[in-house]
């Protein structure tokens, strides 16, 4: 093949502007910025969280971790995640008792006594981020949706404030904010794990309970802890197709 | 057929007022459906680069110790090494982004270590508890024990 002085330079030209595009998403995250890199891409993501109920202290770290950043209001009652108490009586799963002060914001008070024959542990709660919502479903608007990396994320400019999936989410996983009047949830910290972050939660969590997982990645440690441990998602009955994956849940948790 | 095209105005009449319903119908939809309304599916395309919009609040252990890896280094071998350093200092992505602006607190011990360590029945069996006021009184956990590093060794050991 015969390469004159002008189509050298024209490849030559090109394969500079390639690389310069390559050079700026690489600067980018090396300046801490990978949000200005445009290397997201959300077809190649499918987010999950796997959650170890042996390894949940009840500290709740992840509770006042997520209202500090996604700015949750803070009364008492407002919670993108939670943390419950279950304390089940000997063998009977029908009748726990659960608790969940503050939604775990201030920890647990130690309530039980030791030795009382039952068993007690705690259960870190979130939007399960399913893969068939019902919340979704309900929306007369589409101000709620699944994203195309898998967080059921809400619109807010876009939000009537109408609550029917208030209602229709068999996690309670959803509040209506009142400064907004708009509904409001876990966004499973979209703007961190598109960044190439871990959600607030996880990145709190002092004994690694939770970990945020991505399913479409092969490397991801979430493949092995869901093959080495045997895990179910909460109301498996209700085909919600959740993300959430608990290992060590006992039936007693709702 | 000759009788249809005879009332040719009635036709026109009828095809005029569909055409008109239809550019009605046209024009509200362009007002009334938003931007980007549907190109992923029923949901304005645009809401995802909005929930990216938000401020990140905890920067992450990696920005941590890009200055401060000497205390990673502290934690080395410990029961805390795996905890992220934010989940004990709080949100520092101010203080990452630029030291000067926000100047990172030292967490207030007597609060901070029984948030964890304080005994409880619903904890885990294996994990490390203790009555503090049976294990310790009125004394600071820090008098016995190095944060960073729970061993024995805290500044009562420091001491000649």
């Amino acid at each position: 093949m015969n390469t004159d002085r002008r189509d050298f330079l024209a490849r030559g030209t090109h394969l500079l502007l390639l690389t310069g595009a390559a050079q700026l998403a690489f600067d980018a995250v090396v300046r801490g910025e990978p949000e200005a890199a445009p290397n997201y891409k959300t077809t190649d993501h499918w987010w999950a969280m796997a959650i170890d109920i042996d390894k949940c202290i009840g500290c709740g770290n992840c509770v006042r971790a997520c209202k500090e950043e996604n700015d949750v209001p803070r009364e008492p009652f407002y919670f993108r995640t939670w943390v419950e108490r279950y304390h089940v009586p000997n063998g009977d799963i029908e009748h726990p008792q659960v608790d969940s002060p503050n939604g775990g914001y201030d920890g647990f008070p130690e309530k039980y006594r030791p030795g009382d024959g039952a068993k007690s542990f705690f259960v870190p709660k979130l939007c399960n981020h399913c893969a068939h919502s019902p919340c979704v479903q309900v929306c007369p608007v589409g101000a709620t949706f699944e994203s195309p990396d898998g967080v059921v994320l809400v619109d807010k400019s876009y939000c009537l404030g109408c609550r029917y999936c208030v209602q229709a989410c068999p996690y309670g996983c959803r509040f209506i904010d009142p400064r907004t009047s708009t509904v409001d949830k876990c966004s499973l910290c979209y703007h961190r794990i598109t960044r190439g972050l871990t959600t607030a939660c996880c990145e709190t969590c002092p004994t690694e309970a939770r970990v945020l997982g991505d399913l479409k990645d092969p490397k991801d440690p979430i493949h092995e802890f869901l093959r080495t441990h045997k895990v179910q998602v909460l109301k498996p009955q209700m085909a919600t197709g959740s993300k959430t994956y608990y290992n060590g849940l006992d039936g007693s948790v709702r | 057929m000759g009788r249809i095209f005879g009332h040719r105005e009635h036709l026109v009449r009828v095809a005029a007022l569909f055409l008109a319903g239809i550019v009605v119908f046209v024009v509200l939809q362009s007002l009334l459906i938003p931007e980007g309304f549907g190109r992923y599916g029923h949901y304005r395309a645009g809401a995802l680069d909005d929930a990216r919009a938000h401020e990140v609040a905890y920067a992450g252990r990696a920005a941590c110790l890009d200055c401060h890896a000497d205390a990673a280094e502290a934690a080395k071998g410990g029961g805390h090494a795996g905890v992220r350093c934010e989940a004990c200092h709080g949100p520092l992505a101010a203080h990452a982004g630029d030291p000067t602006a926000q100047k990172a607190q030292r967490p207030d011990v007597a609060v901070l270590c029984v948030r964890c360590h304080q005994a409880n029945v619903a904890r885990p069996v294996g994990f490390p508890q203790k009555d503090r006021a049976e294990h310790a009184g009125d004394e600071l956990c820090t008098t016995c024990h190095v944060a960073h590093h729970p061993g024995m060794g805290g500044e009562e050991a420091k001491k000649p």
